[in-house]
């Protein structure tokens, strides 16, 4: 099938400073995917703490621990940090160890670019989480920075706005590289018809960022020019127009969402097929959902302002789009459905975080369908309900598929076997609690309580506490994962190549751990 | 026996979530979509339950599968896997039935917001503006006109004295409506972005500085419905509850009069109220219902501030914040050496006048009258350690307007 270099051959350019210079310098895919993931399980850490200090607010009526700007910095930054800290990084780290092994290439295309776009996020976040102890406190406005709320944060704000141009720099910069190395460096008997699917999704993943990125960044220039330069693009006493910043802020935030998914979706359609030693059905089905996905996401930000007071038209058109999104997404999920059916199963970690996902991402995809219907809509907007639905996919849906890809790569990237006991212990765990802590959500935003509030009426004390024990619940159990991984790096037993029995695909071919030049010369593909 | 136990259990969650869904569960666990209480609020509930029950359907289609698989299809019990993994038949199926489902839900969805976006032919039009952190109602064609603030005492949020049942959705001055009429609502802002969120009627509108958000609701029986802002809007944004008392007509007419004579009546006493000389204690007690209402929120009830962000009022607290604060308080005579002072008394009427422009400090001229705003100054150089012994008469403060 392929020709496997061994480690000997690579040996000769392996040359690298040791120490902590080895990692400031290095250039390498494997050790800047090491970085990426490292920083995202940080940030995840960071974001989480941010996230039980919510919670535990929210236990019960009353302000008990914080003053509501505190609160509301939290709930700015624990979003701010979980989507360009934890998530998005997830998934470049596991872009770079994974593309150039998947697609037979010795590294990525450009790898001194790849070390800065890495080297930006620690400074963007650094900016960022700074922000915290400074005058009139971190952003308290909402991820969303909507003006003109957002325009009376006090010396934090320009931190912000500086923070996001390097985030989307960053990405950018990432995005650029993946789409050079999947295009140029392929193995050359790889087509792009028989590349794994996880590299499909990052390919689409890197138009999208390469495309919405900037809109961001132009949106939040527009806020510093309003703010500091006597513009009004977002003032309305100065001629401006408030919601303006809403159609541009959603343009890039739903593609946004969107890059926040597919690579999860690329992740799945490697896991799936694998634990049921059968092939993904549907591959070229897939391919095609995935690329009207992307094309889908342009058109339906509109659904994110549906309480603004669109026209008519635009409430239809926006319904509409929305809508179809739900066809393309079910193909996948029958896909991953049939996949299984008449399979041979087995139930190794990654494969349990992977069913799981197919469960828990298609009711987030269920309550998306309800937040389309723009009637409905008037009700659900901004409660949390809406809270409930975002985290139904970006939590049990990326983040899962984050932790099952770590789970079934990570023999491939160390050498050695994670504690299969311990990882269901981390599955089980994680997948009951993250149901106790958002499916009462769905309840509270139904029986009318709004996000983004540090205290509530009686009626919703319940399922606050519900929630809340669900969140610690959950967050203690992400400690067992960091042991986990740990523990696999540093004493698990030997892997095998294979590593795991219905494993297809180049990555396997080579030795485990992989050497530090994936291949020298280019696999064939069958 | 235990697993029976866990099976009553779960039959029993399972009732629960299906008494939940059709709208009887017990108050405090409410789980569903109110009903509501006009014609699009039912059009909007049914719309809800068709689309949770088209996906409980789909739902059990895909699970069930998924389980089966699971069950069924495991390398444990022997299950060889079969190879086909392609079918442009199926895929085809898979992606007609589905929209044609959507197409179905589209059709029902399409006709309530139809008739949502037919704002003509009203009886009655109120304007609702959003403020940080209060709604303000006007009647144009009958004339009256106020403020809807919180009335819940800050002794409850801060678990200082037990909650009232209405706890954080109650207010002073409701908004009253008369039913069976087409009410028309302009919903705009002062400052920030609100959203004016009625879950009965089914109305949740931005309201938006420089926009007029039309929308409009036809209530069907009297009572008091309660909502809440429902766009994140700074500090105070869990604080500015709606509650609308809907009268039958001939009620609401009643209430209009009053109300008319109430203001016909205030005017008269605000301009003997303007004119006459107050005492310091007068000034003070109404200082400190005034304060409580509409300054405390940000100033806190012991006048101590929040550090960095909103200053104290108490003088000889230290306080640093964005250069924009400190530079207008520097500039008013408030701060100096890094600590709070009571700077002079036209200052403090400007500034309580006019806000200060790129903070969170509004300006409440146009909210508060002037005996007010004389009350709440003289209160505020009286409280809270502060002793100037100044007195601030609401002529002052109309003169400086
Ligand atoms: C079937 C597919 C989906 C549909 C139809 C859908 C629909 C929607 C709609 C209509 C909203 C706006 C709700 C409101 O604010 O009132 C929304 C919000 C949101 N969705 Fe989805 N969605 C889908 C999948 C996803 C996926 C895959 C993700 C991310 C991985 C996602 C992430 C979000 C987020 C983050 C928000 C809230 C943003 C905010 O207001 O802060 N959604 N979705
Ligand atoms: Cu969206």
């Amino acid at each position: 099938m392929s020709t496997a270099i061994t480690h000997d051959e690579a040996h000769h350019e392996d040359h690298r400073p040791s120490g902590i210079l080895r990692w400031v310098t290095t250039t390498n895919h494997k050790d800047i995917g090491t970085l990426y993931l490292v920083f995202s399980l940080i940030m995840l850490f960071v974001g989480g703490i941010m996230a039980l200090m919510i919670r535990a607010e929210l236990f019960e009526p009353g302000l008990q621990f914080m003053d509501p700007v505190f609160f509301n910095s939290l709930v700015t930054m624990h979003g701010l940090v979980m989507i360009f800290g934890a998530i998005m990084p997830g998934f470049v780290g596991l872009a770079n160890w994974q593309i150039p092994m998947m697609v037979g290439a010795p590294d990525m295309a450009l790898p001194r670019m790849n070390n800065w776009s890495f080297w930006l996020l620690p400074f963007a976040f650094a900016l960022l989480l700074s922000t915290f102890f400074m005058k009139g406190g971190a952003p308290a406005g909402g991820w969303t920075m909507y003006p003109p709320l957002i325009l009376q944060t006090g010396d934090a704000f320009p931190f912000l706005v500086f923070a996001v141009h390097l985030m989307g720099i960053s990405s950018v910069m990432g995005a650029i590289n993946i789409i050079a190395t999947i295009l140029n460096m392929r193995a050359p008997t790889m087509s792009l018809m028989k590349m794994p699917m996880f590299v499909w999704t990052w390919l689409i993943t890197a138009f999208l960022l390469i495309a919405v990125m900037p809109v961001l960044a132009g949106a939040v220039t527009m806020l510093l020019t309003d703010k500091y330069f006597g513009t009004s693009f977002f003032n309305a006493a100065g001629g401006g127009d408030p919601v303006l910043f809403q159609h541009i802020f959603w343009f890039f935030g739903h593609p946004e969402v969107y890059i926040m998914i597919l690579p999860a979706f690329g992740i799945i359609s490697e896991i799936i097929p694998t634990f049921s030693r059968k092939p993904l059905f549907g591959y070229s089905s897939m391919v095609y959902a995935t690329a009207s996905i992307a094309f889908l996401s342009f058109i339906v930000w509109g659904h994110h302002m549906f309480t603004v007071g669109m026209p008519l038209a635009g409430l239809l058109f926006f319904m509409y789009s929305t809508m179809l999104i739900a066809v393309p997404t079910g193909v996948k999920v029958f896909n991953w459905t049939a996949t299984m059916w008449r399979g041979s199963l087995s139930f190794e970690t990654p494969m349990l975080f992977a069913v799981a996902f197919v469960v828990l991402f298609t009711i987030g995809g269920f309550s998306g369908l309800m937040l389309a219907i723009v009637p409905a809509d008037f009700q659900y907007h901004n409660t949390y309900f809406v809270v409930a639905h975002f985290h139904y996919v970006l939590v049990t849906g990326a983040m899962f598929a984050i932790v099952a890809a770590v789970y079934y790569w990570l023999p491939k990237w160390t050498g050695r076997m994670y504690d299969e006991t311990l990882g269901k212990w981390h599955f089980w765990l994680s997948t009951i609690f993250v149901n106790v802590l958002y499916f009462p959500m769905h309840f509270l935003g139904l029986a009318g309580m709004p996000r983004r509030i540090p205290d509530y009426a009686l009626q919703f004390t319940g399922f606050n506490q519900v929630a809340t024990i669900g969140a610690f619940g959950f967050g203690f159990s992400q400690l067992l994962f960091v042991y986990i991984v740990y523990k696999a790096a540093h004493s698990g037993e030997k892997a095998t190549d294979r590593v795991w029995e219905g494993a297809h695909g180049l990555e396997w071919t080579l030795p485990s751990p992989a050497p530090y030049h994936s291949f020298s010369t280019a696999p064939t593909v069958e | 026996m235990l697993i029976s136990k866990i099976k009553n259990a779960g039959a029993g969650l399972l009732a629960a979530v299906l008494l939940g869904a059709s709208g009887t569960a017990n108050a405090d666990w409410g789980m569903n979509l109110p009903k509501g209480a006009t014609v699009i609020s039912h059009d909007v509930y049914d719309l809800h339950m068709m689309v949770i029950w088209i996906c409980v359907v789909i739902g059990i289609g895909v699970f069930g599968a998924i389980f089966i698989s699971v069950l069924m299809h495991r390398k444990s019990k022997g299950a060889v896997a079969a190879q086909f993994h392609e079918s442009t038949t199926v895929e085809i199926i898979w992606t007609i039935v589905p929209f044609v489902i959507l197409v179905g839900m589209a059709i029902p969805a399409s006709k309530v917001l139809i008739a949502e976006s037919d704002t003509a032919n009203s009886d009655l039009t109120v304007k609702v503006t959003g403020y940080q952190w209060k709604w303000h109602y006007d009647y144009p064609s009958e004339g009256i006109s106020f403020f809807s603030t919180l009335s819940t005492p800050t002794d409850e949020i801060y678990n200082d004295a037990p909650k009232d049942k209405h706890y954080l959705r109650e207010v002073d001055h409701p908004l009253v409506l008369p039913i069976h009429k087409k009410i028309r609502f302009l919903i705009t802002a002062n400052d920030v972005i609100h959203a004016w969120w009625v879950p009965a009627f089914a109305i949740q509108a931005d309201a938006i500085p420089g926009y007029e958000h039309v929308v409009w609701t036809e209530i069907e029986k009297p009572g008091i419905y309660r909502g809440q802002c429902a766009m994140i809007c700074g500090r105070g944004h869990a604080f500015m509850p709606i509650v609308v008392v809907a009268k039958t007509d001939a009620d609401f007419k009643k209430w209009v009069a009053e109300q008319k004579a109430g203001t016909a009546t205030a005017a008269v006493a605000e301009t003997a109220a303007v004119a006459k000389t107050w005492t310091k204690d007068e000034l003070v007690a109404k200082g400190k219902q005034v304060y409580d209402a509409n300054c405390a929120a940000c100033h806190q009830p012991t006048g101590s501030g929040v550090p960095g962000t909103f200053p104290p009022i108490a003088a000889g607290k230290p306080f640093s914040a964005s250069a924009a604060m400190m530079q207008h308080l520097t500039e008013r005579g408030f701060l100096k050496d890094g600590k709070i002072v009571m700077g002079p008394v036209k200052h403090h009427i400007e500034t309580v006048l006019k806000g200060i422009p790129g903070t969170a400090m509004p300006a409440w001229g146009p909210q508060l009258s002037d005996v007010d705003i004389a009350s709440v100054i003289t209160y505020e150089r009286n409280a809270f350690g502060n002793h100037t012994g100044d007195v601030v008469q609401p002529s002052e403060v109309k003169a400086a307007r």
